[in-house]
């Protein structure tokens, strides 16, 4: 704030800092990204809950249940595109929708904004490196990768190398 | 606490001939003191102590705001505003709060009462729970300036932004501009502010970041936005669809509890919203 007015013939008290930053609106952006982001919220919930629940569904309920979800049960359901494509839809939605209400959380309560833009800058990064590694594994994804592994079609890859850390041979 | 409404045609309802004529068969004035006066219990409106505690703050003696208690005897009929009367008249004159109209119009003595936005005149003491103190606060999230009295000025500058007034196009018509009943109810729900703020400082996205325009802006836009009559939509729609616009509502529906009107905010943001997406698609 600038220097109080002194009105001449008495002595004043300083004038009160306002608690806020004085009311200045930033530019308009003339762009409908918070209409999108909004929309995307509203979308991505929803195609989320059948995602999530279908993921849950398969994994815990079907079959022998929680006690089937191993490397081998993985490997099977990501060799099928099927499965692939749900996933990385699930990644994908989840990681956006998850990110996009932390950054409406940081703009709501970040006060300065330095903090603020520090803050989403944390977040992004930390999105794309999930949604970056998580895609890659999805689509690099070796079922021979680990020696415990017991596949007909990894067989000869393991005949060749010998055991080194067989628990139970 | 949403019952506090009463609309001007109930009030109204009781006046008139009807009652004028009971009164000139009475062959009295209205005034006339009951027989007996107030040394008869009969009729006796109850009375009551209430304990009133008020956030204080002189900015030229204090660093921080502190809590009051005040100790009164009020009577069954006295809002929280009488109370605070009582207080500047009779216990501390230095008590400093706005208040105009006194009978929930003018919207100057919107405060927090007991942790609610409120209009001090709409509130009967009898109606809170008098087991405890009572506390008074200004409303959040706009500089306070003594005691009760906030700045309003950042509300009123969202206010201006939204450009509250009449958008015409073409030749102004030679007698009046004309719309239909349906066209008209279209919007009346936001036609009731009064612009006492008690939504928008109920709004925990305003009290964090005061560039959102709050919801009592977003109504008055509202207001103008559906009005048939008005040709100035997009522009609004265009300065609420950006950053501290209306996507920053969470739907809290704080706005909504805390209008003394009784105007669903949160439906006029919604409807905002909509119009929006409309555009778009």
């Amino acid at each position: 704030m600038s220097a109080p007015e002194q009105t001449p013939g008495g002595s004043y008290a300083p004038a009160l800092e306002t608690p806020r930053s004085p009311y200045r609106r930033s530019r308009s952006t003339h762009t409908n990204w918070e209409l999108y982001g909004w929309l995307f919220m509203r979308m991505s919930g929803v195609v989320l809950i059948v995602l999530v629940f279908g993921h849950l569904f398969v994994n815990l309920m079907t079959g022998e249940g929680i006690h089937q979800v191993n490397w081998g049960f993985v490997a099977g359901k990501w060799s099928s595109p099927f499965w692939q494509v749900w996933d990385l839809l699930m990644l994908w939605l989840a990681q956006l929708h998850g990110a996009n209400g932390v950054r409406t959380i940081i703009n709501d309560y970040a006060e300065r904004d330095g903090t603020r833009f520090w803050l989403k800058m944390a977040l992004y990064l930390a999105s794309a490196i999930v949604i970056v590694v998580g895609t890659l594994v999805i689509f690099t994804f070796d079922p021979c990768a680990d020696p415990s592994q017991t596949f007909d079609f990894c067989r000869p890859a393991i005949d060749n190398v010998p055991t080194v850390t067989s628990p139970n041979s | 606490m949403s019952t506090f409404e009463t609309s001007p045609s109930e009030t109204n309802a009781e006046s008139g001939p009807a009652k004028s004529a009971a009164r000139a068969a009475e062959g009295s004035g209205g005034a006339k003191p009951r027989p007996g006066g107030n040394e008869s219990k009969t009729g006796e409106i109850p009375s009551f102590d209430v304990t009133l505690r008020i956030r204080r703050y002189d900015p030229e003696a204090d660093s921080e705001p502190h809590w009051e208690d005040y100790h009164l005897t009020m009577y069954g009929t006295d809002r929280v505003l009488d109370a605070l009367h009582k207080v500047k008249w009779e216990h501390d004159g230095a008590l400093t709060f706005r208040r105009s109209c006194a009978h929930g119009v003018c919207g100057s003595d919107a405060m927090r009462i007991n942790g609610r936005n409120r209009l001090a005149c709409k509130v009967l003491l009898k109606d809170l729970n008098l087991d405890k103190p009572i506390t008074v606060e200004p409303i959040k999230g706009l500089p306070v300036e003594k005691d009760l009295v906030v700045d309003m000025e950042p509300f009123f500058a969202a206010y201006r932004e939204v450009m509250p007034f009449l958008i015409t196009k073409g030749a102004e018509p030679t007698r009046e501009r004309v719309q239909s009943q349906a066209d008209r109810e279209r919007f009346d729900d936001t036609t009731k502010c009064i612009l006492c703020a008690a939504c928008t400082s109920s709004c925990p996205v305003f009290w964090t970041d005061g560039q959102y325009f709050g919801p009592a802006a977003i109504v008055n836009a509202h207001r103008f936005i559906f009005d048939s009559r008005d040709a100035g939509s997009d522009l609004r729609l265009e300065i609420l669809n950006d950053k501290e616009g209306v996507w920053r509502c969470r739907t809290t529906f704080n706005c909504s509890e805390a209008c003394p009107r009784g105007i669903q905010v949160t439906r006029a943001i919604s409807e905002v919203k909509q119009a929006l997406i409309a555009r778009r698609m």
